[in-house]
């Protein structure tokens, strides 16, 4: 069995009707991906804290030095460049919204043209 | 950051439940997993299902009477006048991922594992006279018409010959579902039982004992621990469960419990074959025939001078139908199917329809006896169905 073969057979439905709680399925479907992403958050923030206690154990450096790290001004662009970038990518979509709005003719969509070049 | 910040209530690690012969190994991805899930539900119980309440009687039960002219009487007209109301929506949504994704963790840790598993399980449980598979068996329809508890292949599932990962995940799941509260083996029910018998007949040494439906034997184990003269047979109908169950007992020295692969309506033993007949969190997997078949067996098993004890969540007929209504949300979305009826039987009134009724009935209340130094700061809080307290109920035979 692969790994995808396996994650699936994790994943596998019980047996039985799931129910579905909201007047619409949607969210209780968004519901469970955001679910799942908050898990893995978690996960990650329990990874970051493990490898943080594990470099002070070996006195590498103590966690207090965390809390009162201050980046100097070349760091401190450098993420905040990083936060716009982050943020830039997980609001696309809106973005693309204005960008259609603001196409003078507007936009066409992809059927009609279908039709227009089948009929010539 | 403030140091004098009051600590929150929250669950024990994962890594605090007791490792035994069988422990699947566990990255630290995995456990994390488990520990996320594990304060979820201690959340859910802690802060998130009080809203529930708020919500009706702050909107749903009024919403209810502008339809229907009257407030809602019963568990039934509760959880209609609660279905539709976003919070119990959201809650319920959240109960039921919770769930789901704690299967979707074991899982993809036992599953990952599940040969060495079994094979630790074969060389454990080789040439064992202890372990009676009876592979035959039928599994009836109140176990096999849907997933007990959202387990996908319920307790039976087997991906590979003599495969024990059913079980392993079963076991390694359970920590974070009940948050710590049945103790770090999760054996609370059963050295509660040991605690009452201790009480009830100090001194005993019940020669032979039955347990039914004793899956992995958490709760059989401290019973053959508190007797180690005595026989246990622990029948479950699932082979995973048992071979899983088995091999952990084994890897703690404990040689005194046979682990029986049968279906308890109907077992092979002669009559007064025990003294001793437990059940734990069991009767609620059945069904109302199943349940009655199962204490007829039980009531021609025991020996005069013998007793019965079953524990199970609390039944409903002497609680608030509100707090009837979110116990009995298991029963509609967390595929407990028999768990409404249960709740509802009057069991002392069914045993003497079983064969009982020339014996001294008793009911009580047992609390799990846990081994765990809990980060306890607030009141203990239980999740609806979920607690380390059970409804003892059972019977005395004349000697
Ligand atoms: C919720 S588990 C409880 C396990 C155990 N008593 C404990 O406290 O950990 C219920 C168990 O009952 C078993 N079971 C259900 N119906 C049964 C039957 N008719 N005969 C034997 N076992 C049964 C299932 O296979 C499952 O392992």
């Amino acid at each position: 069995m692969d790994h995808l073969e396996l994650i699936k057979l994790a994943n596998a439905a019980a047996q039985g009707k799931r129910p579905y709680f909201f007047s619409q399925p949607d969210v209780d479907r968004l519901l469970s991906i955001l679910l799942a992403v908050t898990q893995e958050l978690a996960v990650t923030r329990e990874r970051l804290d493990t490898v943080e206690r594990v470099l002070e154990r070996r006195e590498l450096f103590e966690r207090q030095e965390i809390d009162s790290f201050r980046p100097d001004a070349d760091a401190a662009r450098e993420r905040g460049q990083w936060h716009i970038e982050y943020l830039a990518r997980v609001l696309r979509v809106l973005q693309q919204e204005v960008e259609t709005m603001q196409r003078s003719a507007g936009d066409v969509s992809s059927e009609d043209v279908a039709r227009e070049l089948a009929a010539g | 950051m403030q140091t004098d910040t009051p600590k929150v209530d929250c669950a024990p690690a994962w890594t605090e439940a007791g490792t035994h012969a069988m422990s699947p190994l566990a990255t630290h991805d995995e456990i994390a997993r488990f520990n996320f899930l594990a304060n979820l539900n201690k959340y859910m119980a802690n802060v998130v299902v009080g809203g529930n309440k708020v919500a009706y009687d702050s909107r749903a039960k009024q919403a209810f009477r502008n339809t229907h002219g009257h407030e809602p009487q019963g568990r039934r007209e509760i959880r209609a006048a609660m279905s539709v109301d976003p919070y119990y929506q959201m809650w319920s949504a959240l109960r039921r991922n919770a769930m789901e994704m704690r299967q979707q963790a074991g899982r993809s840790m036992v599953l990952r594992q599940a040969e060495p598993l079994r094979d630790r399980a074969r060389s454990l449980n080789a040439g064992a006279k202890n372990l009676q598979l009876h592979p035959n068996t039928p599994v009836p329809r109140y176990q096999s018409a849907i997933d007990n508890h959202c387990m996908p292949g319920s307790y039976y599932a087997e991906y590979l010959a003599d495969d024990v990962s059913a079980a392993a995940n079963y076991d390694a799941g359970m920590f974070a579902t009940t948050t710590g509260l049945f103790g770090r083996y999760l054996d609370g029910a059963g050295r509660g039982i040991v605690e009452w018998l201790a009480r009830r007949r100090p001194g005993w040494q019940p020669a032979r004992i039955l347990d039914l439906g004793c899956g992995v034997g958490h709760n059989t184990v401290p019973i053959a621990k508190a007797f180690p003269q005595s026989r246990v047979v622990a029948v479950d109908l699932a082979a995973p469960m048992l071979r899983y169950g088995h091999a952990r007992a084994r890897g703690m020295d404990i040689e005194n419990i046979e682990f029986r692969q049968a279906n308890v309506e109907s077992l092979a033993d002669a009559d007064s074959a025990y003294d001793l007949i437990v059940s734990t969190m069991f009767f609620h997997e059945t069904s109302s025939r199943a349940l009655r078949n199962v204490l007829q067996e039980a009531a021609r098993l025991l020996a005069p001078g013998g007793l019965h004890l079953h524990l199970e969540q609390t039944p409903y007929h002497a609680m608030e139908p509100f707090e009837q209504f979110l116990r009995d949300w298991d029963c509609y979305y967390n595929n407990e199917p028999f768990w409404t009826t249960v709740h509802d039987t009057q069991m002392l009134d069914v045993m003497r329809q079983c064969g009982f009724a020339a014996d001294a009935l008793f009911e009580d209340e047992i609390h799990a006896v846990v081994d765990l130094q809990m980060p306890k700061v607030g009141a203990e809080v239980e999740d609806f169905g979920r607690g380390g307290m059970w409804y003892a109920f059972g019977a005395e035979r004349a000697a």
